[in-house]
């Protein structure tokens, strides 16, 4: 009789701490917070190579080919 | 280096496309899937406008704050790029964004949403730059290259620009000073004559 009233103590108090080692299943998102994965800059990679003065040079010289005042004159 | 942006001169914009088309080109873009498209106002009425809208590349991006799983991330030339194996296709970019951006396919059944695809400035996506993998999921990139959007770079009047903020604000304030300094009759430095000179044609065709 005494097994069985541990046994029936027992058993609620075995369920209930069984929570507790359960591990989260989905992701915990923090707001404002990118989560996706790292991204390079665009500089880094051939044919600049991490150069990004060149990069910058580059493109302020491609930017002025949309300036048809300057590609005319 | 000053952020990335777009800048759409409503008066050479002549509704063409080229922009459209070169941007699905360049990106090899589904059918239904518009990163770029034009919009007219009063269209066919004196008074017609069209401008080239596509992903603003906000500095106060909507979509970013509003996107449950916090995918969007801004480069470090302010465009604005999103994680595609990170988003849930939820839509709620698509309802913040004041311009339209946000693309969904629609290619399962059910007309289900897929993940969400939007202009990249050509600046690719969270992917080693340049590789297949990065292609298939954000298109070129272009940024990595030294080039600048393609969408820009076809246009045919140079009326959409493309490129860091300070040096496309300037190209246009060199164009807008020009314009005025034309001088076309009591013209003021916008409208067809500011835009093209001589007098805007007649219906029939004959200016």
């Amino acid at each position: 009789m005494k097994y069985l009233a541990a046994i029936v103590l027992a058993l609620p108090l075995v369920l209930f701490v069984s929570a507790c080692g359960q591990r989260e299943e989905v992701t915990r998102f923090k707001q404002g917070t990118y989560q996706g994965k790292p991204d390079t800059p665009p500089y880094q990679s051939a044919p600049f190579n991490g150069d990004k003065g060149a990069w910058e040079r580059q493109l302020a010289t491609r930017a002025q080919s949309q300036n048809e005042y300057k590609r005319t004159n | 280096m000053a952020r990335m942006k777009f800048l759409c001169d409503a008066e050479r914009c002549i509704e063409c496309n080229g922009c459209v088309t070169a941007c699905k080109q360049e990106h090899d873009i589904p059918w239904g899937v518009n990163r770029r498209r034009v919009v007219t106002i009063n269209d066919g009425v004196p008074g017609e406008r069209s401008i080239s809208v596509a992903c603003m590349h906000c500095s106060d991006a909507p979509c970013m704050a509003v996107c449950p799983v916090d995918c969007f991330y801004r480069d470090e030339v302010g465009v604005v790029l999103h994680d595609k194996d990170l988003c849930i296709g939820c839509g709620y970019c698509f309802y913040a964004c004041p311009f339209g951006a946000p693309q969904f396919p629609q290619q399962g059944a059910f007309g289900v949403r897929g993940k969400m695809d939007k202009c990249t400035f050509c600046a690719g996506g969270p992917e080693p730059d340049g590789s297949p993998a990065e292609f298939a999921k954000y298109g070129r990139n272009r940024l990595s290259e030294g080039k600048l959007p393609a969408c820009a770079e076809m246009c045919s009047t140079k009326a959409l620009l493309a490129g860091d903020g300070d040096v496309i604000a300037e190209i246009y304030r060199n164009r807008s000073t020009v314009r005025a300094a034309r001088g076309t009759r009591s013209g003021p430095p916008w409208g067809w004559d500011s835009a093209y000179g001589g007098g805007q044609p007649a219906p029939g065709g004959k200016s």
